[in-house]
């Protein structure tokens, strides 16, 4: 149980690293407070997995320090660290049965066997184990592995924090959603932090009450998962979060106007934007209509998606692709036609990070 | 179900046959037919029936008795050294280096040995364990440690095993190392997680996963090892008196020395025998040596 912060955190597996390209890691500050249940989410090659190790102790950082409940454990191995990993491939101990395999990371630690047991069964339980703590590991499915693996984090009782690295991967997927709503279960149960990495938004989405948004070795944006809906801080996160992502276009801006493609639309806002920089406005394609020609701003109809739900057309204005909803009961619609931006969610970035206006 | 039979596919067989009835299956007839024969040269032979294998078995008799002490020293000796050389290769192979450029000095220095011809492995150690010029028997005697391998049985297996042991442990370390390789990271960092100690690590992660390539080197070093002929032949020559007669040799010793082509070839078919029985022994056992059996419930008396 423990509030982690990570002050000044860098990380470059080159020894001699001075441009930023050189860190895998780029320079951080971030608390994760104790009994979150966070969502580390990023392509892959963002740097997840090295924030995980380092948060762990499997990698010490080049630069800054780590800390739990202000205990600087910067260079503390990961065994007096007292934190549970999860990988992304099942790791069991072959030779081992089930039961032992639970017992392992319990045993090590010199846990009283009456306490093991306990601990054991309750853990297996959970995980709908049982049957097979009997068993030895080498036979059983991925899937049972990757349960045994979830186990083996989760049985230690007293962990600052239990970190998972994309855990579910090999998992099938009507199994998926069963583990995650148990995993979910657990935290709300176990009052322990917990800190998934996924590359998959639905699945960051779902688990986590705090999802952290990485990109190229930065934290783009942490925030609960409307924030990140309703108010992307970097182009990134419109883009990645949301299916489709958020359209985003080149634009000038002054004051509460912003031109594009020779159109000018009015922000509820005024912004002033600093010179020199790539000025675009984003726009999620869910608070973007679709409207008779004429109306709004004038934009050419590539095509209709229709997603059975909803509608989605595929647009251009000026030469930029747009993807804007398609109201129901607006039918008939040819190559032109108008689009409607709600006011309030066009948000202005410069070099990809979010303006805030003024009123 | 109707299938076409198309006898013509025979013919596509007869070259896979021709070939392995010259290099196997007639060469084996021929010891086969010797083996119930006997000569006094000039080519020719009389029916001995099974009495070359009566005699074999019988310790009383001189062939029987001369097989049966070689047989031992067989065993003595492929028991020694595979006692030696796995557990050592498994140690050095966990202490060989898994990155940079160390790897491939290693893994040169350690395939040195293997590259040497038989003959000259004898002849090396036959020179380097000499008392008067070669650089271990001189030192050892040096150090006042009686040491002479022409006359002292003792010295003489502690020569051949230690000629084995330097020739063939890199090959139950490069097997060892392949299997180490390829055990993924998040095994150690699990078992980082986990808490676990050196020794866990070994016995649950890294042991388990050599299974596999432990098994072909114990094989390879039982057979090459019982098989072994031109090294001791070289060193000792199968002396002092017969101390390191191994089968091989008493082979040769019968089927060229002696021209009694009757009891070579039935000797030569008992010690193919036996290789394959231990072969198969080994084999089975070890495959085995894990395999799930059922079990009650161990969870509370683990």
């Amino acid at each position: 149980m423990a509030r982690i912060e990570l002050t000044d955190l860098a990380h470059s597996y080159k020894p001699e690293a001075s441009v930023p390209a050189d860190f895998a890691l780029k320079p951080m500050t971030l608390t994760w407070r104790q009994g979150g249940a966070y969502a580390l989410l990023g392509p892959s090659g963002c740097g997840k997995t090295t924030l995980l190790n380092i948060i762990s102790g499997l990698l010490i950082p080049s630069h800054g320090r780590v800390a739990f409940d202000g205990r600087d454990v910067t260079h503390l191995s990961t065994e007096r660290r007292n934190i549970a990993q999860v990988f992304q491939f099942p790791v069991v101990y072959d030779t081992m049965t089930v039961y032992e395999n639970l017992a392992f990371p319990l045993r090590n630690r010199g846990m009283e066997g009456k306490a093991v047991d306990a601990r054991v069964r309750e853990i297996a339980g959970l995980l709908e184990l049982t049957s097979s703590l009997g068993r030895k590991a080498r036979g059983l499915t991925a899937d049972a592995k990757q349960k045994i693996s979830l186990g083996r984090g989760l049985v230690r009782p007293d962990v600052a924090a239990i970190l998972f690295d994309e855990p579910l991967t090999v998992i099938d997927p009507a199994l998926k959603w069963e583990l995650r709503s148990k995993l979910k279960a657990l935290h709300r149960q176990l009052d322990v932090t917990m800190i998934y990495v996924t590359h998959d938004q639905t699945e960051a989405l779902t688990f986590a009450d705090t999802v952290v948004v990485m990109h190229d070795g930065r934290v783009v944006q942490a925030g609960q998962p409307d924030e990140l809906f309703e108010r992307p801080a970097h182009t990134f996160v419109g883009y990645f979060i949301g299916s489709p992502g958020m359209n985003v276009v080149p634009a000038t801006v002054e004051g509460n106007r912003a031109q594009v493609a020779g159109q000018t639309i009015d922000l509820p806002l005024s912004y002033d934007p600093p010179a020199g920089q790539r000025i675009e406005i984003g726009v999620r394609p869910e608070f973007a209509t679709l409207a008779p020609a004429g109306e709004g701003l004038p934009v050419r109809v590539e095509r209709i998606d229709d997603l059975g739900r909803a509608r989605l057309a595929r647009l251009r204005l000026g030469d930029h692709a747009f993807a804007a909803g398609v109201p129901d009961g607006l039918d008939g619609i040819g190559d032109h036609a108008g689009l409607i931006l709600q006011p309030g969610h066009i948000h202005v970035y410069a070099d990809g990070q979010r303006l805030s206006g003024r009123a | 179900m109707d299938r076409p039979y198309d006898n013509r596919a025979w013919l596509l067989v007869l070259p896979v046959l021709a070939i392995v009835a010259f290099s196997a299956v007639i060469p084996l007839m021929t010891v086969v037919n010797y083996s119930v024969q006997d000569t006094f040269g000039n080519n020719q032979f009389f029916w001995n029936g099974a009495g070359w294998f009566k005699e074999l078995l019988d310790p009383s008799s001189d062939l029987g008795g001369r097989v049966l002490s070689s047989l031992g020293r067989n065993l003595a000796f492929s028991g020694i050294i595979l006692a030696i050389e796995v557990p050592l290769g498994i140690a050095v192979a966990l202490a060989m280096p898994r990155e940079g450029w160390k790897v491939a000095a290693t893994l040169v220095l350690m395939a040195m040995p293997l590259l040497v011809p038989w003959n000259v492995v004898g002849t090396i150690w036959q020179v380097f364990a000499r008392g008067d010029i070669g650089l271990l028997g001189y030192a050892v005697n040096k150090l006042g440690i009686p040491y002479n391998y022409v006359s002292d049985p003792i010295a003489a297996w502690v020569t051949i095993v230690a000629m084995d042991v330097w020739h063939w442990t890199s090959l139950v370390a490069l097997l060892c190392y392949a299997g180490l390789k390829s055990i993924p990271d998040a095994y150690y960092q699990a078992a980082r997680i986990d808490g676990a100690s050196r020794w866990a690590v070994f016995r649950f992660i890294q042991l388990p996963k050599m299974r596999r390539v432990l098994i072909i080197a114990v094989l390879l070093r039982f057979m090459d090892s019982f098989m072994i002929y031109t090294e001791p032949f070289v060193v000792t020559g199968g002396g002092p008196g017969n101390s390191t007669t191994f089968l091989s040799i008493e082979l040769v010793k019968l089927a060229l020395g002696q021209f009694d082509l009757g009891k070579a070839a039935a000797m030569s078919i008992a010690y193919n025998l036996v290789i394959l029985a231990v072969c198969w022994v080994f084999y089975t056992v070890m495959t085995n040596l894990d395999v799930e059996r059922p079990q009650a419930e161990t969870g509370a008396a683990s």
